[in-house]
């Protein structure tokens, strides 16, 4: 079963949340970063272009055009294989673990697979970034030599934050209520497998 | 808790028979391992599963029934296949099922022995999750062996989540050693049971290991005995040793070649993979000094390159002396002191001369040196830098006592300005409290410190120049060693067996499990497939 809601940020970029339910005991959460304009990579193409030209006026050197065009399809191939995340996917298994997938846009994967034996708790966290208040998921992971410590705390859907923020402002607040419903709901709590059943069986009414 | 059944991939297309594997009960997962086909005797199952008990401290049991159909239902199966439920009793009894000619997969598990709850299910839901059997078993993903202060009887200790099951599977080695092709009294289906995987490289070098291993430890340890002699720990040869870095080279090289050869098995993966770096290392290190010693030996270039040797030592002596003279007069413009400009520098010259005539001296010796240097690659690359590295340590040995000449002028030169600074002041270093303290001074005294206090002042320009130079001289000659010792370096530390198994074999260097769901039918039981991807830093596969 297949649901699908867009919200949009302040930019006006497109976000899209996509729930798959599989079964009783696994569930799916899509979501779905904006795609790279044509408008800025033009911009810093023609940027970087045109101070390689005025380098080369000075100059007269010829390599300095062709080293600007390397470093504009290296630069940009970089961008795309490390740092411009398309879709960030959480797949949450009853009693083995959550899965959290970030897929690039050369189409590079990279998985992170935790545990549910080391899932301590599941928060939502406030940050202050500049000049507003920003909420983010995380999950909080159990130290091994300490039993009441926490060894490392992991954001989820790392990308989406900053425009998940945007779409967490009070004036937006009135077209998210489905969607913070989604996040507190996914609030676990210390007994995390029997409250991950409890989350599981929600009817979906409630969406 | 979700049943969770780990099937095995190549299970996933064999006859019908039993299901053998372990059960967890603290994640409530069954692990299987082998299907048992029919004709089978359920006293020799027993026995058979008995034996890997004992070989592997894990405890495996009939799980269950695996049922394929194929074209041509056989009814009368399924019925057989419920009476032997009877048989082999286990909580819960897992029975799967695959029709034919489909993807879809049945599951249950069924519970005798639970005291019926008000609308509790007599069956638990069930989630399959398909593994590769040899990814698993070869990713060693699974806990270290027990420790050795534990008792041999001791249970194996427990492993938490996902590494029970690579445990598991990477105990059960004894279940896997029988193929198709073996007689045995009960028919297997596992990852080897078309064939066991096998080199007979490995095998052979398995064989020869042995007692090649026991001659090279004891040919090591005299060796080291003899090094360890009293006599190369008088003053003179301990200095000596200790500040060459050859010898450093050569003891590591040592210590590598006794980890190599010890004839102590490697207790887990990690210190098998050490092993196998460090065997890597030297092998690439000696062939890398043979191809050098090959190099120099071919077109004879020991004898150009020793006559080369003694014009650049006069070279860079003869830049020496223009430096100093340079410096004698009036250096970028500076106005020096005089008369303790003239005195250094003449040191200095003096000093060089002598340096000049040491190197004419040593001049036939040279080639000869050089040969048994070349010689001495065949222990490897490294000793042969090592060894050129200390032989530039020891051409550039004026260089370095001009520098210590120049910083213990500077030092004491300091020392001496900042005690009489205090003088001047009216202050005083309190040794005993350490911290300055006010102190009060005769005439004489204050007169005769300040005006060592201004001579000294004065006279700071040219020292602090010429240990400037020095200085900057002296870091060169350290930079291009530096250079030469990290090149060592890294030959000694890279992992290079690490860098080939990533190339080609991934999975050995897994670090995690990927999970994808499988294609889902709604009143199907979820399909998942654990994936073990190797480790990739760059994100290519």
């Amino acid at each position: 079963m297949e649901d699908e809601r867009s919200f949009s940020d302040i930019c006006g970029g497109r976000l899209a949340l996509q729930r798959r339910y599989y079964s009783p005991s696994c569930r799916e959460f899509c979501l779905s970063c904006p795609r790279l304009s044509l408008r800025s990579l033009t911009a810093v193409t023609c940027a970087v272009w045109l101070a390689a030209y005025g380098l080369f006026t000075l100059c007269e050197n010829s390599m300095i055009l062709s080293a600007a065009i390397f470093i504009t399809l290296l630069g940009l191939l970089g961008y795309l294989h490390f740092v411009k995340i398309d879709q960030e996917t959480l797949l949450i298994i009853d009693s083995l673990g959550i899965q959290m997938t970030s897929s690039y846009a050369s189409g590079k994967e990279s998985t992170t697979f935790i545990e549910m034996g080391k899932v301590k708790d599941v928060v939502i966290n406030e940050a202050i970034y500049m000049q507003k208040v920003i909420y983010y998921l995380c999950i909080l992971l159990e130290d091994p030599v300490e039993p009441h410590g926490i060894s490392q705390v992991v954001p989820v859907f790392q990308v989406s934050t900053e425009q998940l923020s945007k779409v967490f402002s009070p004036k937006k607040i009135c077209y998210l209520s489905p969607f913070s419903a989604f996040l507190l709901l996914l609030r676990f709590s210390r007994n995390v497998n029997s409250s991950c059943q409890d989350y599981l069986r929600t009817p979906d009414s409630y969406f | 808790m979700v049943l969770k059944a780990f099937f095995p991939t190549c299970c996933a297309s064999a006859d019908s028979g039993l299901l053998v594997g372990r059960w967890v009960p603290e994640q409530s997962s069954a692990v299987v391992l082998a299907v048992v086909h029919f004709p089978f005797i359920p006293l020799q199952v027993k026995e058979l599963l008995a034996q890997v008990h004992q070989a592997g401290r894990v405890e495996l049991a009939v799980l269950g029934t695996w049922c394929h159909r194929r074209q041509g239902a056989e009814e009368s199966l399924g019925h057989f296949l419920e009476g032997l439920g009877t048989i082999f009793s286990h909580e819960p009894w897992l029975q799967l099922c695959r029709e034919p000619g489909s993807k879809l997969w049945s599951c249950k598990a069924t519970r005798r022995q639970v005291p019926p709850r008000r609308g509790a299910p007599y069956e638990d839901q069930v989630m399959l999750v398909f593994y590769d059997q040899r990814k698993v078993l070869l990713s060693q993903l699974h806990p270290p062996a027990a420790l050795p202060d534990r008792q041999a009887g001791d249970a194996a200790p427990s492993a938490g989540g996902l590494a029970a099951v690579f445990d598991t599977v990477a105990r059960s080695e004894a279940l896997f050693r029988s193929d198709r092709f073996d007689d045995g009294p009960v028919r297997l289906s596992h990852w080897q049971s078309e064939g066991v995987e096998a080199s007979i490289l490995v095998e052979l070098a398995k064989r020869a290991s042995g007692p090649v291993c026991v001659l090279l430890t004891c040919l090591l340890s005299l060796v080291s005995a003899a090094s360890a002699c009293r006599l190369f720990k008088l003053w003179p040869l301990s200095l000596v040793w200790s500040k060459l870095s050859v010898c450093e080279q050569l003891r590591h090289r040592l210590e590598q070649l006794t980890l190599i050869f010890s004839t102590q098995k490697a207790e887990n993966p990690t210190q098998l993979m050490r092993k196998a770096n460090v065997l890597v290392s030297v092998l690439l290190d000696v062939a890398l000094g043979l191809a050098l010693l090959s190099w120099l030996r071919g077109k004879d270039r020991i004898g150009p390159l020793a006559e080369a040797l003694v014009p650049v030592a006069d070279h860079v002596a003869e830049e020496l002396q223009h430096l100093l003279q340079w410096l004698m007069g009036a250096p970028a413009g500076l106005k020096m002191n005089r008369a303790l400009d003239q005195v250094l520098g003449r040191f200095f010259l003096y000093h060089l001369h002598l340096w000049i005539s040491y190197i004419h001296l040593m001049s036939p010796f040279i080639e000869r040196i050089l040969w048994h240097v070349g010689l001495s690659a065949c222990l490897g690359l490294t000793v042969a830098l090592s060894i050129l590295s200390d032989i530039i340590a020891l051409l550039t040995f004026h260089i370095y006592c001009f520098y210590v000449y120049g910083a213990r002028l500077y030092c004491l030169k300091i020392c001496g300005l900042s005690s009489l600074w205090r003088l001047f002041r009216g202050k005083k270093w309190n040794v005993l409290r350490q911290r300055v303290d006010s102190c009060s001074y005769d005439l004489d005294q204050l007169f005769i410190g300040t005006l060592l206090f201004t001579i000294l002042v004065f006279l700071l320009p040219t020292t602090a120049l010429y240990y400037l130079v020095f200085t900057l001289l002296r870091l060169l000659v350290v930079a291009v060693q530096g250079l030469m010792h990290l090149l060592v370096d890294l030959i000694n530390s890279l992992p290079l067996y690490s860098l080939g198994l990533r190339l080609c074999r991934p999975y050995r260097l897994a670090a995690g499990v990927k999970f994808r769901v499988l294609e889902h039918e709604a009143g199907r039981p979820l399909r998942l497939l654990m994936q073990v991807p190797g480790w990739d830093p760059l994100g290519c596969a």
